[in-house]
Formats: structure tokens, sequence, C-alpha cells
């Protein structure tokens, strides 16, 4: 008796049994059909980036690189105030979202731990991520442009850090809670105090995680079109000051995607290369350099 | 405890420090953190510091809700509910309605959805199941770079590579054969909203796909090897033993791949033809409320022009949030309870 249940039991028996044909089709048509949706998904992808290679690399030059904007129409100028203004309005916006960003991570982390209050302020930040863009800079209008009587390169900061500080305040919590708490605990047992500890060992010992999350927020902001239209507003000329409209480049890239001019569509092109180039050279140089010195174990 | 959390070197996140100890048997260091200023004193100015920073988060929501409730109070005195119900918009009269903006904002989404949705699943299905393992790394890679191009980009792309492929190719050939249901009728200008349909689809595939091979790896290993022990095949291991107990935390990503085809901007503004119209035909261009606000907030004169503008806003806001709120309890419905993975 006992022997007839264990040859039941055993899968090898199973595979004298012959699975259906609609059985064994449905799986292979299954296969096939995710196999076509990775396709699906791919091409694009390799679409954007090839087209803004092929079309973006025979436009840079160095006129592109070192000129402001011709007069529409005109052949020739180029986007140098707006790679400068981009990077412009990202220094304003990271000096004012990244402090912040941290420091509610922080909070989060080293005081806010299983408390109502800190999961208040978790899920707030959950919410501000899930804010499109584009309200962003109807607040950021209302409180700088409105305030100030002028589209402004500190009004587009202002937006662009309200956008990078939920990313910042997350990922800083989730790096500060894999520092272990006997680190912790080793600090404050040789009477170091305790903000002292936070700065100087937790933080310091999640440098790289921190660093990592602070550049995801800016590569997400980096690119960021729709908070700038009413805030920063764009220039065809450079500025320098804060409380003047200042070019952008996702700016001058959408303003001469919609253009009528082929001469301003190619640049479009080299635009978005030169944006895309910016974003990903600013993310891997950070990555190689937090993840060196993660391995060395002295970051 | 303290010894194997200090001697375990390899953790992937941030490093203990061991060096820290080192130097205090030195005692060099650890006399500069202790001596540095009146310890209890410095401890409350830093807790209150932290303290400030993490009420800004909650200080900056509230901004945005008052900022968006006070600007946006003109016309909904003006109109109150009917704002939503009307479809003129006309700022010479100071007539506004967003009935065409709500229409744009859901077919476009729901578009991209049903473009997206079946692709995001394969992908995700295909990476965690099927995929050998050394492309299992490269392939989540590369979806999620498709999620860190701007929007403005793809909207370029939709411009000059998708627009001309859909008006001499797509449109043509599903107005021949698909004529009939009335949705693909009309002149094909290629711009419109099967474009903008299409292009959202393209930017929330990543999202539902990383968050449907979240919740697929989050299904315990034995479930799967319990039901190919039955003798399924690979097909129904994964439709019985894994989708069936991850579909709550499937419809969450799907839902905040909805979120985020709602609030988008840029590439939809660029490729959707921007008239305020309701029309049955998926060829005929429309409007989202993210693009009429991109389009006309900083032309907008009248108060009541820009007021109605902040109340689309506002509707925005608000549907965006419950649906936000919606897709993460939905995942953690699934996900609690295994370790918590970063993801951005």
């Amino acid at each position: 008796m006992p022997e007839a249940t264990t040859k039941v039991m055993l899968p090898a028996d199973f595979a004298d049994a012959p699975i259906s044909v609609f059985r064994r089709s449905l799986n292979f048509l299954v296969t096939v059909a995710a196999v076509t949706a990775v396709v699906l998904v791919l091409l694009p992808l390799g679409a954007v980036f090839g087209y803004l290679i092929y079309k973006g690399m025979g436009s840079i030059n160095w006129a592109f690189l070192t000129q402001i904007p011709k007069p529409p129409g005109e052949a020739g100028g180029g986007m140098a105030n707006a790679i400068a203004g981009s990077v412009y309005i990202l220094l304003i916006a990271s000096c004012m979202g990244v402090p912040l960003g941290i420091g509610a991570g922080i909070y989060l982390s080293e005081y806010g731990r299983g408390t109502r209050f800190g999961n208040l302020i978790r899920f707030t930040a959950d919410v501000l991520n899930g804010v499109p863009s584009i309200i962003v800079g109807i607040v950021a209008y209302g409180l700088v442009v409105l305030s100030q009587g002028h589209f402004s390169a500190l009004a587009g900061g202002v937006a662009l850090a309200i956008m990078m500080v939920p990313t910042i305040t997350r990922t800083t919590e989730e790096m500060l809670l894999l520092v272990p708490q006997a680190v912790r605990e080793a600090a404050y047992g040789l009477g170091v105090s305790r903000w002292r500890t936070t700065l100087s060992i937790t933080l310091r010992t999640a440098t790289s995680g921190v660093i990592t999350g602070v550049m995801l927020a800016f590569a997400r902001v980096a690119g960021e079109t729709a908070p700038l239209l009413f805030t920063a507003f764009g220039n065809q000329y450079w500025n320098w000051k804060m409380n003047q409209p200042t070019a952008a480049l996702s700016l001058q890239i959408f303003t001469y995607a919609i253009s009528p001019f082929d001469e301003w569509h190619r640049q479009a092109w080299a635009g978005a290369l030169i944006l895309i180039v910016l974003i990903v050279a600013s993310v891997g140089a950070v990555r190689l350099v937090a993840n060196r010195g993660m391995l060395k174990g002295t970051n | 405890m303290a010894n194997r959390a200090l001697g375990a070197p390899r953790l992937t996140g941030p490093q203990p420090v061991s060096e820290q100890a080192v130097t205090a048997a030195k005692g060099t260091q650890v006399q500069s953190l202790i001596s540095a200023g009146d310890s209890q004193r410095a401890d409350a100015v830093f807790f209150y510091a932290m303290l400030a920073c993490g009420m800004s988060v909650l200080a900056l929501v509230g901004l945005i809700v008052y900022e968006l409730l006070t600007k946006s109070s003109l016309s909904w005195h003006a109109f109150g509910w009917k704002f939503f119900f009307r479809s003129e918009w006309d700022p010479v009269n100071d007539q506004f309605g967003a009935l065409p903006f709500v229409y744009g904002t859901i077919v476009s989404s729901i578009l991209a959805l049903i473009i997206a949705v079946p692709l995001a699943i394969g992908v995700a299905v295909f990476i965690t199941e099927m995929s050998p393992r050394w492309m299992r790394g490269a392939l989540a890679f590369t979806t999620e770079l498709l999620a860190a191009i701007p929007s403005v980009i793809y909207g370029l792309w939709a411009i000059f590579v998708l627009v001309p492929l859909l008006r001499q190719y797509v449109q043509p050939g599903l107005a021949k054969y698909l004529g009939w249901t009335s949705l693909f009728e009309g002149p094909p200008y290629g711009i419109g909203m099967l474009a903008a349909g299409i292009i959202l689809a393209i930017m929330v595939v990543p999202i539902i796909s990383s968050i449907t091979r979240e919740v697929m790896t989050a299904v315990p290993q034995q479930q799967r090897e319990a039901v190919l022990a039955l003798g399924a095949t690979r097909w129904e291991m994964i439709r019985t033993g894994v989708l069936r107990n991850a579909r709550a935390g499937i419809a969450g990503g799907i839902i905040l791949g909805l979120g985020r085809a709602l609030g988008e901007t840029m590439a939809v503004t660029m490729v959707i033809g921007n008239r305020p119209e309701i029309a049955k035909s998926l060829f005929a261009p429309g409007y989202t409320m993210a693009s009429v606000i991109a389009n006309e907030f900083s032309e907008a004169t009248g108060d009541v022009y820009l007021s109605a503008l902040v109340e689309v806003g506002l509707a925005l806001f608000i549907v965006t949030i419950i649906v936000n709120i919606l897709a993460q309890f939905l995942v953690w419905t699934v996900t609690r309870g295994t370790p918590a993975r970063s993801h951005a």
C-alpha cells in the first residue's frame, strides 16, 4: 500500500502522462507574448537614444556650446545661455532642497522612528512625491513670481527644490536606517553627544547612500520643464541675476521643438542630447565615486 | 548583536566604520568630538533644526493646498460644481468649463494604460520568471532607464518620429480596418489623442513593470515549486502561483502608472494638439488638464481666467493624490512582511 502512494507522488510519473496539446501551446504562446512585450518596450528606448545621438551629434558644434540664440529663422547661434541657466537654476534648487531633504531624513530616522508624527511626515513626503510637476509650478508662481512681480531664476529654483525634497528625505531616511544601532551606541558610550554622533558617525557612515539619493533627485528635476514654464520662464540672453527670467535647457528644447524652423529643430535635438548627457554623466560620476568609497569602507 | 553588526563588513548599504573604534583607542578624534560645544544645548538646537526640516515637508504640502485653494476661489464662486461639466472655454467672455480637459486627461490616460499594462506585465513576467539569470539585471536596468528620460525629450521624439510614423502608416491602416468602430475616423493628422496615449504608454511602462516585478518577487518561492510539483506548465505556474497572489500589488502598480499619466505634462502637450474639443475619434486633437495649465498659465490675463486654470490644477492635484495613496496602499498589502527594497 505505501508503495502505491509513493508512486502517485513521484513527479517522474507525470512526465509520462502527456500534457495536453492545448496546455503546451498556451504555455508556448505566453512565452512568445512575454518576449514580444520585452522587444516592444525596448524598441522605443532604442529609438529615442538612437535618434538623440543621430540627430544631436550632427548639430553640436562649438557655436552651439558658446553662443546665445540667434533671432528666429537665422542660422547659427547656440544654447550656451540655456546650458548655463539650467546649471544655475539647479544650483539654486540644490542649495535649498538638499539640506531640507537631508534634515527631514535625519529627523525621520533618528527622532521620528515609529512615532505617529514621524509616520505623518513620511506619508506627507510620499504624497509630495506624487504631486504633478505642473502643480508645483503653479505654487512657485504664487509664492515667488507674484511677490517679486516678475518671472525669475529664484522661482524656478524654488519649484525644483520642492520637487527634490521628498526624494532626498526618503532615501536619506532609508540609508540612515541601514546604519547599525550599535554604531550609534558605540559613539554614545564614548561620551559623544547625540548631534555629533548623528552628523559625524551616522550620517558619515551613510554618506555614499545619501549622495546617491541626492543624485537621483537631481537627475529627476534636471530635465523638468513643466514647473519652469511660468517660473524661470526662459530668456534669449545671458542672465545671472536671481530675480530675472532665466533660460533653461529643457525650456529651450520645448520652445524649439514646437517652433516652425528647421534650424531650431536641429538645435532642439542637440540640446536634448546635451541634457541627457549631463544627467547621465552627473549620476554616473557620483555613483562611481560613491561606490568606490563604499568598497574601501572609508566613506 | 553589537559584535555581529560591527563584524559584518559586506552590507549592501552604508558600511559600519570600524576605524572609529581604532581612533577611539587613540583618543584623539573622540576627544575632539566630545569637546565640541555645550552638548546639551547643542543637542536641543540640532533636534529643533531637524524637526524644522521635517515640518517643512508638512508645510510644503500645506502650502500647495493653500495656494491652490485661495487662487482658485474666484472661479469656484463663479461657476461652482458646474465648472467640471461645462465645455465652454472662452477667455474673452470669461466663461470657463473644464469638461474637455477632464475628458482629454481621462481618455489619454486610459488609452495609455490599455497599451502599457499588457506590455509592462509581460516584461515583468519575462524578467522575474523566464529570463536567464544573466539577462535579468541588464533588462531591469534598461527598462528603468526609460523612466530617467525627461518628459520633454519624449515629446521631442514624439513630434519628429512617432507622429510622422502614425500619420503615414499607422493611422491610415487603422482607419481602413477599424474605421467602422468610429474610434478611428477623420483626417490622420498624426498629432492627437492617439499619439498622446502612445507616448504616455511608453512613459508609464517602467513604473508599472518595476512595481509588478517587486510584488512578483515578494511571492514566496515555495508557491511556485508547489504549483510546478502538481504538474503545471510554466504559464499555469505563473498564472495560479504568482500573478494570482500578486494581483493586489499589480493593481497598485497600474494605479501608480495612472497617477503618473494623469499629471504628465510636457510630452502630452507637444503631441495632443491642444484643442478644447470633445471628439469620439482618437485621431482628433484634444487637450488635457496639465497641458492647458502649461500652455495658458503664463498668458492668462484676467483674474477669472487665471483662477479657472488654478482650479483645473486643484482638481488634478486632488485626483492624483487619491490615486497615489490608493496605489501605495495596494502595493503595501502585498509587499508588507517582506524585507523593504529600495526603489526610486
